[in-house]
């Protein structure tokens, strides 16, 4: 029996019709004592099913509030977003932890794992929320485990992992759940710069032969690269939004470094 | 969200800080225990004067004489010698509450068989006496009716005083002097051990009270006598109708005072049953009070561990727990608490009053009422205190939770 999300999954064709994130003039204003902050000032994007995106900006740029209110974390002030065609701009906090436990998947800076739980609960954990049977959520969780490349790290406590694969875990936790969307927050920003590139192809592979959605924030433009196109914000506005010319492919990169010194490898 | 899991991450929360749950389980521990062996020796106490109570006798009254007054002095109780067998048995004809009688005298004896000879106290009774106390005979029989109405020089001997007298030797049949007058053993009286008091009720010979008043005492008046009711709640209108009864055969007109009176010994065991009673209340609620210590103690510590994990709790939310999975877990970790600490304290608890009860000498009584409260009580205490933390981990704002340093 195949889960039905699978399919979609699995078919990495567009149904171009209906974008993933519809942003319609969005605004976030934060009530800090008597200043209001107005963080977001009329954002629109839409962002389709197969895309990677790069949102790009300086710290302060809005960039992060773009996200929680992506990722459902958090509410517009003003405007409509619309996941997966359905409107999510006035949900409740339950009803947010629904949807991001359906449709999103998170990658964070900091892994975010939860300490002494196995590679494998860790990355049950959303299944947890939804009532999907130990067995079942096992199964998937081994699944998704094995897309990342770590099936053999199942039983590995955070702890033993190295940074790279801690990410690793971390994809796999957000792709278990099959999400609409997943959402990367500096996903490389720990991490030494081939292990940065090694990440980089993990979500370049999802992107590519599962038709994966990403959203990626960053603000190295090396990084922005791997992705297919590139919105910048700046002051709470969209300035730019291009596709990426001269794209980095990730796992040609890799292939073409010299290979791990002993040392090296000895510390991973 | 399966309690399974639930339990697990519980589990591996309270194992990943052992000596910290373990001390705040402490006051739990401590306050359950308490409870058990508290209300454990509350009722033990109270069975034993239950026992007590029902050694005196069943259902009994006392009637005694009054003070006597004499050229303005007053004499002790019992010293007035208005109060008469006669009186006795017109209780026993007109009362229709009272069931048995007894009139008792008093006085103390030099025993002598053979070579032994033994000081102890000889009780004027009549048949009915073995019935009213619950005193039945060890070995021969009790004294009849008949040997009442002759003064037959009978008696009947205690443990004690068979022991002294007729060491090795079957009393029954035996002829003792009693104050030199020779007395059949007739038969002995069952082990009854010491009193409240520590009186031995052992030492003792029971003699016709009639042979008591003629031959030793030459007495025409009775200090007291032993009234068995129908019934425990016949005692209190006994206790009434006997009062009326010797007004009336005594002549005492209204607003004069008794010459006698009337001790009803349910009042002593209600009264002794109600002073336990209080005693456990008041124990057990000391020991709830070290229960809510307990539980405030649990309250610190959840409070402390949903600082610790706001982190965890941002990224439980961020994959979609919802606010009442994220309490429930809490809520539960707090419950694991203090039904651990519960369960350590219904053992120690027993632990406790099976010491204590050796110590004292009390019988050993585990109320398994006391048990399931404290279990109850614990699981209430892991909610109430509890819930505020688990609440204050619920209403997080995800995305503060989750950058939480």
């Amino acid at each position: 029996m195949q889960h039905p999300a699978d399919v979609r999954c699995d078919q990495p064709t567009r149904r171009a019709a209906v974008p993933v994130v519809r942003l319609e003039h969005i605004h976030k204003v934060y009530h800090l004592g008597e200043v209001d902050v107005h963080a977001l000032r009329g954002i629109s994007l839409e962002v389709y099913p197969g895309e990677f995106v790069a949102v790009m900006g300086a710290s302060g740029s809005g960039k992060s509030t773009l996200l929680n209110i992506i990722g459902c974390l958090d509410r517009p002030t003003r405007g409509k977003y619309f996941l997966d065609g359905q409107d999510v701009s006035g949900l409740s906090k339950d009803e947010r932890a629904d949807i991001r436990n359906r449709k999103i998947g998170f990658v964070f800076q900091g892994y975010n794992l939860l300490r002494r739980t196995s590679a494998l609960e860790n990355v049950q954990l959303p299944l947890l929320y939804n009532g999907t049977p130990t067995a079942e959520a096992i199964r998937r969780a081994q699944r998704a485990l094995a897309i990342v490349g770590l099936q053999e790290r199942a039983h590995s406590f955070p702890n033993q992992l190295s940074g790279g694969e801690q990410q690793r875990v971390a994809i796999a936790r957000a792709l278990v759940n099959n999400p609409s969307l997943m959402l990367a927050d500096e996903p490389t920003g720990n991490l030494d710069s081939r292990t940065s590139i090694d990440i980089m192809s993990v979500f370049q592979q999802l992107n590519a032969e599962r038709g994966m959605t990403i959203l990626l924030v960053t603000h190295e433009m090396d990084i922005a690269q791997y992705a297919k196109r590139i919105v910048i914000v700046r002051d709470g506005r969209i300035v730019r939004d291009e596709p990426v010319k001269n794209r980095r492919d990730a796992a040609k990169e890799l292939a073409e470094m010299p290979p791990l010194e002993e040392e090296e490898e000895a510390v991973i | 969200m399966n309690v399974s899991s639930i339990l697990k991450v519980a589990f591996r929360e309270l194992a990943r800080n052992k000596a910290r749950s373990m001390l705040t389980m402490l006051g739990i521990i401590i306050g359950v225990a308490s409870v058990i062996a508290m209300v454990g020796l509350g009722q033990g106490a109270q069975r034993q004067v239950e026992e007590e109570i029902a050694s005196m006798g069943t259902n009994m009254l006392v009637v005694f004489a009054g003070s006597r007054k004499t050229r303005g002095w007053h004499g002790g109780i019992g010293t007035s010698p208005t109060l008469t067998p006669e009186d006795i048995d017109a209780i026993v004809r007109e009362c229709p509450t009272v069931a048995l009688a007894s009139p008792n005298v008093t006085a103390p004896v030099s025993l002598i068989f053979g070579n032994q000879n033994w000081t102890t106290r000889a009780e004027g009774v009549n048949e009915k006496y073995p019935q009213i106390r619950n005193w039945p005979v060890a070995s021969g029989q009790f004294f009849t009716e008949g040997d009442v109405h002759t003064a037959a020089r009978v008696c009947v001997i205690g443990q004690t005083v068979a022991e002294q007298l007729f060491p090795g030797l079957d009393p029954v049949g035996q002829t003792l002097r009693v104050r030199n007058l020779p007395f059949r053993v007739v038969g002995v009286l069952s082990e009854r051990g010491q009193n409240q008091w520590g009186r031995d009720q052992d030492d003792v010979i029971m003699i016709p009270y009639t042979t008591a008043m003629k031959k030793l005492l030459s007495i025409t008046h009775i200090p007291r006598a032993y009234i068995s009711a129908i019934s425990p709640r016949a005692t209190f209108i006994a206790e009434r109708q006997i009062t009326e009864l010797l007004r009336q055969r005594h002549h005492i007109r209204p607003g004069q005072e008794d010459d006698f009176g009337v001790h009803n010994l349910t009042d002593i065991a209600e009264a002794a049953e109600e002073t336990n009673r209080i005693l456990t209340l008041l124990l057990s609620s000391i020991a709830g009070v070290s229960l809510i210590v307990g539980g405030i103690g649990i309250m610190n510590i959840m409070l402390v561990s949903v600082t610790e994990r706001t982190r965890e709790i941002g990224i439980r939310m961020a994959v979609g727990a919802r606010t009442r999975h994220v309490r429930l877990q809490f809520l539960i970790e707090s419950v694991v608490l203090s039904l651990i600490g519960g369960l350590l304290g219904i053992f120690l608890g027993i632990g406790v009053s099976f010491a204590l009860s050796g110590m004292f000498n009390w019988p050993r009584l585990i109320s398994p009422l006391a048990i399931v409260m404290s279990v109850a009580f614990s699981v209430a205490v892991g909610i109430i205190f509890g819930y505020y933390p688990a609440h204050k981990a619920a209403s997080l704002d995800p995305i503060d939770a989750l950058r939480y340093e």
